[in-house]
């Protein structure tokens, strides 16, 4: 029994009212396709909601998916019931559309990694596994 | 970088029902830590307070809709509800798209329920073990009702189901013309019959296949559990308040006939033999190597046939085990 059995877990989260979800799938796909096992939320949770279930799927990745430019709203409550559920050891990333003037704020926020909606996937693919790589044993 | 809590430092707080502390101890356990051994063992003898029941059906015939529902109305009646979920990991890549927990959205904001989603990745015979410990991790940690959903196929996962206290599969009208229980190989291991979809016009002629195929070996007696067969929707919702009615009553049922010690014991050998075979699988794929690939030349040459190489390799294999024992 060794770590050959251990998969990077991901949540991928969409939050809020937009959608659209085509996005969120292909890079679902992409990175199981990678050997990632990866959890979809579906459309329309709340930001309490998503960090309980990445909470309780225990994921090393939280990647949130967000479109309508709710992220300044979105993601602090993401963060903050993390610590209340003593989960903020997940690495929170986000992706969508996000504006420049912004992505210094999530970084202070705790946001780990922010990629744009034109991100390739095996670019997330890899950048997921570095994450987790720097983080190390938990 | 902080250092990982100790498994055994998690126990204490899993018992009093900390979701993260059992969160963290379920992955540990998938992953088949050795070092969280001795907190499953310690969590093992806290459990066995939990009804456990085991839903089942072919692909798409609706059980992750209806765990939802059955899991809310489970609440309803004042109990707390764990759910594992069990998806198929990709034959190619290894990895899995987890797909039962978007139908369980209105649980996920209920701090009574838990939701855990699991992969069939990993050694034959490893996905139940990894599993029935995610089972006692929440059996010790309090909750009252916990279901597991697999599909139907493939022996690993009629073990993990027949791990229940209570087992219901699921049928769907639609799918095929025959008895999808049948075809999957789960019928006898019913205890529930559920017709999901009942909504749809030909769901009445799947119930009635199903009675005719129980009423061929009804045997007499009152304290025989009859199978039920009982047809469910979710719009409208019809049917769920008589499953969980069901499940209960086969709860008092094995309680009362005492029936639940003969299950708990062979649940629990299941287990042992299960693991025990996981175990021998797993020594032998480490120590194998050596001998294997001068017996696979001789194989493959013809000097040696592949029942004697069999014979040759496992008793070179006890031989190192003696000799270590030694
Ligand atoms: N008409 C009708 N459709 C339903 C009902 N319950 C589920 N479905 C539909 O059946 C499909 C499959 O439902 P799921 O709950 O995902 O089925 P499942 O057995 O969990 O599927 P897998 O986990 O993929 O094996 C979905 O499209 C549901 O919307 C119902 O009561 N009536
Ligand atoms: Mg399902």
């Amino acid at each position: 029994m060794n770590d050959d059995n251990r998969s990077i877990r991901v949540l991928l989260a969409k939050v809020g009212l937009d959608g659209h979800d085509r996005g969120v799938k292909i890079v679902a796909r992409a990175l199981r396709d990678a050997g990632m096992d990866v959890i979809y939320s579906g459309l329309h949770r709340t930001p309490e909601e998503v960090a309980t279930a990445a909470m309780q799927e225990d994921v090393d990745i939280l990647g949130v998916s967000i479109l309508s430019g709710a992220h300044m709203t979105v993601i602090p409550k993401i963060m903050a019931r993390l610590r209340e559920e003593s989960a903020d050891d997940i690495i929170v990333t986000a992706g969508g559309v996000i504006p420049d003037e912004d992505i210094d704020k999530l970084h202070e926020l705790g946001v780990q990694k922010i990629l744009l909606q034109d991100t390739p996937p095996d670019e997330i693919v890899s950048s997921f596994r570095a994450l987790v790589e720097a983080r190390g044993e938990r | 970088m902080p250092k990982p809590t100790p498994s055994l430092e998690l126990v204490p707080q899993a018992r009093a029902g900390n979701r993260r502390a059992m969160a963290r101890l379920i992955s540990r356990a998938e992953a088949g830590d050795d070092e969280c051994r001795p907190a499953l063992a310690e969590l093992y003898r806290h459990s066995g307070r939990a009804h456990v029941v085991g839903i089942t059906g072919v692909p798409g015939s609706g059980k992750s809709t209806l765990v939802q529902k059955l899991a809310q109305d489970i609440r309803a009646s004042g109990r707390t509800v764990g759910v594992i979920a069990i998806d198929p990991s990709s034959p190619y890549s290894g990895g899995s798209i987890l797909g039962d927990r978007v139908r369980m959205s209105e649980l996920a904001a209920d701090a009574g329920a838990f939701i855990r989603s699991m992969a069939t990745r990993g050694t034959l015979g490893g996905l139940a073990r990894a599993s029935l410990d995610a089972v006692d991790i929440l059996d010790a940690g309090g909750y009252d009702v916990i279901l597991i959903e697999t599909v139907g196929v493939g022996q690993d996962e009629v073990d993990i189901v027949k791990a229940g206290h209570t087992t219901v599969v699921v049928s769907a009208p639609g799918l095929g013309d025959d008895i999808q229980a049948i075809k999957a190989g789960v019928l006898e291991i019913a205890d529930i019959h559920v017709v999901s979809k009942a909504d749809r016009p030909d769901a009445n002629r799947t119930v009635t296949e199903l009675k005719g195929m129980l009423s061929m070996d009804l045997q007499p007696g009152a304290d025989i559990w009859r199978c039920p067969v009982i047809a469910t929707s979710v719009e409208p919702k019809s049917g769920i308040d008589d499953l969980l009615g069901a499940i209960d009553r086969h709860r008092e049922h094995l309680a009362s006939t005492g029936e639940i010690e003969q299950r708990r014991r062979q649940i629990a050998g299941n287990r042992i033999i299960k693991i025990a075979e996981e175990i021998v699988r797993e020594d032998f794929e480490r120590r194998r190597h050596g001998q294997f690939d001068d017996l696979l030349e001789r194989v493959t040459g013809r000097r040696t046939d592949p029942y004697a190489a069999a014979v040759a390799l496992l008793s070179a294999l006890r031989e190192n085990i003696s000799h270590e024992q030694a």
